[in-house]
């Protein structure tokens, strides 16, 4: 584990020796006389997973919806690749809390959504989508509707429909929250898997500590209300060792007693 | 449907209360209430009258012009009203005015503004179907979750593409749902429309027959149009469902 939040302060959070995908520049956000967040400098590493970790209502859902532009920042710029963005755009893709799925439409029509919005034609499209089905473990369920899957499987075709525009940011919302348990272990380990395979700068927000450690290259945590970058912490571990095997391992299991302890006095 | 063994059929209160009819008008305790069975036949001969047939056209014609541009409206209206919270404040006190309203008082000032013609008709159709469209239309846009607008948005979407892909079809069950309450409404409004005028169609027979006492026709002709008016609702009642069958989870 490497605790670099001096370095961070001092020089944006840079990564040494690897290109960055998202930069945050000074972003602050105010909903009306509440402040949600308090200049915020963060460079996202291009090909890594980094995660926006924080207690409830620290601002980082607010954070991913401004880099995502779906909510414009009150003040500051985001930058992915050098280009500053000012609303969503091709080069990132959303995973939603919720799903977000169309509920009149089949998984196939979900995950080519974001190809038909562009314009692609059908069978193109179609093609691509099967594709990140197989990807995401749905092969059999194209022809199914949302409410015909759990919500595990909902999730993978939100994946599968932010994978399918081929991105090079993929943000996402908290989207384990709304999967049970055992199923979240699971797609965890997938989602693992697929970040080695597809190469894409991740930005993942979640509460859990665990999930954070076990996923990330990466973890940012927020502070509380006004949200600001409290620690950055780069967790060390082997991941080239089985899933089971990471969860037991020291390293990952005194980073997350280390992030607890931070987090701890922010719980009531 | 088992017809001796425990499960009642579902008809059969429906049947109970024609017998009671049926008893009633053969014990001949007023002129007002004939036998069913005389108004059944009545109801036969009456449809292939030249006379019902014309009225019922020009009912037809009245109530499917009034309710095209209701629906058009209503759906227009409750988008507006949906998606804009000014629109909303500015229209959303007369909506809930007009949805209440005894409109059959408007009828006669109709009248007067479009004269003693089908037009009259069409709209005071167009006044009774159009407010609950419009209040069901606006409470399925705003019962549209944030986060498929959010998807549409971050996925590109244009503005035509978010609303004829997502924000219209997410609140179709709403819509639906207003579009057969105001259907029904409708033909409240086909029938007293033209009763009011009084001279054209299916209002013209009613005036007709009930001022004759011609209680067998009178009925043959009621039954007619509750008929017509409950399939009307029943067709668009299985739309709802299979519609709802696709939007079942929310």
């Amino acid at each position: 584990m490497r605790n670099i939040t001096a370095e961070a302060l001092s020089a944006a959070a840079k990564p040494a020796g690897s290109d960055v995908a998202v930069e945050v520049r000074g972003v602050c956000k105010m909903y009306n006389e509440v402040e949600a967040l308090r200049s915020i400098d963060l460079d996202f590493p291009s090909g890594k997973l980094t995660t926006l970790l924080g207690p409830s209502g620290c601002g980082k859902t607010t954070l991913l919806k401004i880099i995502a532009g779906l909510i414009p920042s009150t003040s500051g710029e985001i930058r992915v690749g050098g280009k500053t963005v000012t609303g969503p755009g091709p080069e990132r893709a959303f995973v939603f809390q919720d799903f977000a799925l169309m509920p009149w439409a089949t998984v196939m029509r979900n995950v080519a959504f974001g190809l038909e919005l562009k314009g692609m034609g059908k069978d193109e499209r179609q093609a691509i989508a099967a594709k990140y089905i197989a990807e995401v473990g749905l092969s059999g369920f194209e022809s199914k509707y949302p409410h015909e899957l759990s919500g595990g499987m909902r999730q993978r075709v939100g994946l599968a429909r932010a994978f399918a525009v081929n991105a090079d940011v993929l943000l996402l919302d908290e989207p384990f929250s709304a999967v049970d348990e055992q199923n979240r272990r699971k797609f965890q380990e997938d989602l693992l898997e697929l970040v080695e395979k597809e190469r894409k700068t991740f930005i993942f927000v979640t509460h859990s500590i665990e999930e954070a450690v076990y996923c990330s290259d990466r973890i940012v945590i927020l502070s509380r209300r006004p949200g600001r970058v409290a620690q950055i912490i780069e967790p060390e571990i082997d991941r080239s060792a089985s899933p089971d095997a990471i969860r037991r391992d020291q390293s990952y299991l005194d980073t997350v007693e280390e992030i607890w302890q931070g987090l701890k006095h922010y719980v009531d | 449907m088992t017809l001796f063994g425990y499960r009642v059929p579902m008809m059969a209160s429906l049947i109970v209360w024609c017998a009671v009819w049926e008893l009633v008008g053969r014990s001949g305790a007023t002129f007002l209430i004939p036998p069913l069975s005389d108004v059944v036949v009545a109801a036969v001969a009456l449809v292939q009258t030249g006379t019902w047939q014309a009225a019922a056209l020009t009912t037809l014609n009245s109530f499917l012009l009034g309710m095209f541009f209701a629906i058009v409206a209503g759906i227009v209206i409750g988008v507006l009203m949906g998606r804009f919270a000014a629109v909303d404040n500015l229209l959303g006190i007369w909506v809930n005015i007009f949805v209440s309203a005894p409109l059959s008082a408007l009828v006669p000032v109709l009248m007067i503004l479009f004269g003693m013609g089908e037009t009259t008709v069409v709209v005071t159709v167009f006044l009774f179907a159009v407010w609950i469209i419009v209040l069901d239309t606006r409470a399925g846009i705003q019962g549209v979750p944030p986060s498929l607008i959010e998807m549409g948005r971050s996925y590109g979407a244009s503005r035509f593409a978010l609303y004829f892909k997502i924000i219209l079809l997410a609140a179709l069950p709403e819509i639906l749902a207003g579009i057969r309450l105001g259907v029904v409404r409708g033909v409240k409004g086909v029938v007293i429309g033209q009763l009011l005028v009084s001279i054209i169609g299916y209002g013209e027979l009613f005036e007709l027959y009930s001022r004759n006492f011609d209680m067998d026709n009178f009925w043959a002709l009621t039954i007619i149009l509750f008929a017509a008016a409950m399939g009307l609702s029943a067709v668009i009642e299985s739309i709802e469902k299979r519609v709802d069958y696709y939007a079942g989870v929310r």
